[in-house]
């Protein structure tokens, strides 16, 4: 990896190891934090609680009546020493289309509900905000520059099974638009939200600051454990998925939730090598071949 | 058979030890927000540990009991009222088919528990009976009880130990009005100014009425921020950091004014800087708190934290033995 410098540890009281990357955000700090998930993972080691790979960090629980927490640091320690030397990195993931309303009525109407001090700009809704601050011409000209690459799921949590997502384009085209100036204490379920350089997939309803696109057509957290994506888990992303999303009307939208409905909706996916080195030297040749491999499922 | 709701009080929740295990998809820990007073009505009952208790919020539930029972009320203090008569808290009550219980008003804290022997029986997901409502997971149908529920108890158990009958008042947990809560600093102090670590640790923070099992929120005189150029991704306030995974008891500042402990129920990520977290012996003492408690954070070193959760758990075993 080209990345020299080491991680920053700290502790969140007596359960809780904290990893920091980097300070600010990119690929290969969120590479670096799931390769050592992994490798902690693989490991093992008692006393070990829970491995929470985020953006550019790692939050590790451990059970300080089992193992020392002097130890569990050295060997996170070496574990980054380890991920760091690797000369290549690969991860073994998947890539899904996720099919979203974009400009729906739901998003909205809970955004005009939310505009005197909650929002920057009074007028319109969020996605003409959005366009505006990216310089683009119009909503429909953010909407495309949203779907049209690839995201990556850099890290899962908040609520049950929300995912973070971050835009597989070099840093200068990334989509970046500011959180809301105070949270709303409504979002629709399955949102497509967006904050900073993250969107994300509001997983349930609830309280949620980042600005609102549009809705996923389909569930992306199950605790019925109907649909087969659930049939193992109820939470359907993992950090290190990649999200294709897909623009449909609503008509397409209420086709899939007719499907939802009975039971017969399944994600459209496929398995997929990512290569992080090929990913960085050239993002859009990289993102036709995903794309490819998404196509020819 | 066993508890028929009548009233369901303010927010009553399934609740046991919690669901380790699975932050890292955002499902938080859970369990009873006050372990200790949980652990003591279990001890009262005749339970393990283990067995899910009712948490009651502020207003308790009316019940009618539908088979005999073997009850105890710890937490905060309020009057248990059996058949329109006050019995004992932190005692080992023995409940006939038919009998109503219910409660008066709280008198401190915000949280107390009912156990039953045998445990409130409702399917365990994921390793833990405890509601996580934002979820739908847990409890009866992942939400708090509601009227008209039936509740069930669990197997007769026998837990191998001798009979307590009363808690004695040295053992009991305390609810007052103000409070000292030992941190440990660490994972973005260091981006607050030297002003803004003194009036996190010397100024008194008064709990607000925003609090409940996700977080608390403190008003106080707020904090300062160093000046320095926010890294890509976090977002333009000194406060906010790219999001990260968020340590159970961390305490945040957002915008620097106002700060929150999260507990059990918390967000297990998000992007505001973090600044100590509460040490794992004191997350009860937190959870005695009621809006209006006066706090101090006091700072503590890891060997301290680890010393008194040593001391923590040889209490619990004395408890259980």
């Amino acid at each position: 990896m080209t990345q020299v410098a080491e991680a920053r540890y700290t502790w969140g009281g007596d359960e809780f190891l904290f990893v920091e990357i980097t300070e600010g955000m990119s690929l290969e700090s969120n590479f670096i934090s799931n390769s050592i998930a992994n490798a902690l993972e693989q490991r093992g080691l008692d006393g070990l609680v829970d491995i929470c790979p985020a953006n550019a960090s790692l939050l590790i629980r451990f059970n300080p009546d089992v193992v020392d927490h002097r130890e569990l640091e050295s060997v996170v320690r070496s574990l980054e020493q380890e991920v760091r030397a690797a000369t290549s990195q690969v991860l073994s993931t998947r890539v899904i289309e996720i099919p979203v309303w974009y400009n729906d009525p739901y998003t909205n109407e809970t955004g005009s509900r939310f505009r005197e001090g909650y929002h920057q700009r009074p007028d319109g809704n969020d996605l003409d905000y959005a366009a505006e601050v990216n310089g683009l011409a119009d909503a429909d000209e953010f909407i495309k520059r949203h779907h049209e690459s690839p995201w990556l799921v850099s890290m899962v949590g908040f609520v049950a099974g929300l995912p973070f997502l971050y835009q597989l384009v070099d840093q200068p085209n990334q989509l970046q638009v500011p959180k809301y100036l105070s949270p709303r204490t409504d979002t629709p379920a399955l949102t497509i939200g967006h904050g900073g350089c993250f969107s994300c997939i509001y997983s349930v309803r609830g309280a949620g600051g980042y600005q609102m696109f549009g809705v996923a057509a389909a569930p992306i957290y199950d605790p019925t454990q109907k649909l087969t994506d659930f049939s193992d888990f109820m939470v359907f992303f993992n950090p290190g998925d990649i999200v294709k999303f897909k623009s449909v009307s609503e008509n397409e939208y209420r086709a899939i939730q007719a499907e939802v409905e009975a039971g017969t909706f399944a994600y459209k996916q496929v398995p997929f090598q990512f290569d992080l080195g090929a990913a960085l030297a050239d993002p859009e040749g990289y993102n036709k071949k995903m794309m490819e491999a998404l196509n020819g499922v | 058979m066993g508890f028929n709701i009548l009233e369901p009080g303010l927010s009553t929740t399934v609740q046991d030890q919690g669901r380790i295990g699975y932050y890292r998809f955002g499902i938080p820990q859970g369990g009873s927000m006050d372990q200790y007073s949980a652990t003591l009505a279990n001890r009262l009952v005749g339970n393990t540990r283990k067995e899910a208790v009712l948490e009651c919020t502020y207003v308790g539930p009316k019940i009618s009991v539908t088979e005999d029972a073997i009850v105890a009320v710890t937490g905060a203090p309020v009057d248990v009222i059996v058949n329109g008569e006050v019995r004992p808290q932190y005692e080992r009550l023995e409940l006939k088919k038919g009998d109503e219980l219910r409660f008066g008003v709280i008198r401190g804290g915000t949280k107390y528990f009912i156990a039953v022997h045998g445990g409130i029986d409702v399917p365990e997901v994921l390793g833990s009976r405890s509601t996580y409502p934002i979820g739908a997971i847990g409890g009866v149908n992942g939400r708090a009880i509601a009227s008209g529920d039936s509740i069930k108890f669990g197997k007769k158990i026998d837990n191998g130990l001798p009979i307590v009958t009363t808690i004695p008042e040295s053992d009991r947990p305390k609810f007052g009005t103000t409070m000292t809560v030992r941190v440990l600093m660490g994972l973005y102090n260091h981006n607050l100014s030297d002003k803004g670590v003194k009036n996190f640790l010397t100024e008194e923070w008064t709990l607000t009425p925003i609090a409940d099992r996700m977080g608390l929120r403190y008003s106080g005189p707020g904090v300062e921020w160093k000046d320095r150029e926010q890294p890509f991704g976090a977002g333009q306030d000194p406060s906010n950091i790219v999001d990260a995974g968020y340590a159970v008891g961390s305490i945040q500042i957002p915008g620097g004014t106002q700060p929150i402990i999260l507990h059990r129920d918390a967000v297990s990520g998000g992007g505001y800087a973090m600044v100590a977290t509460v040490i794992s012996a004191d997350m009860d003492l937190v959870a005695r708190s009621m809006p209006g408690t006066k706090t101090r954070f006091e700072s503590v070193t890891m060997d301290q934290a680890l010393d008194a959760r040593r001391e923590m758990r040889e209490r619990d075993a004395r408890i259980w033995s």
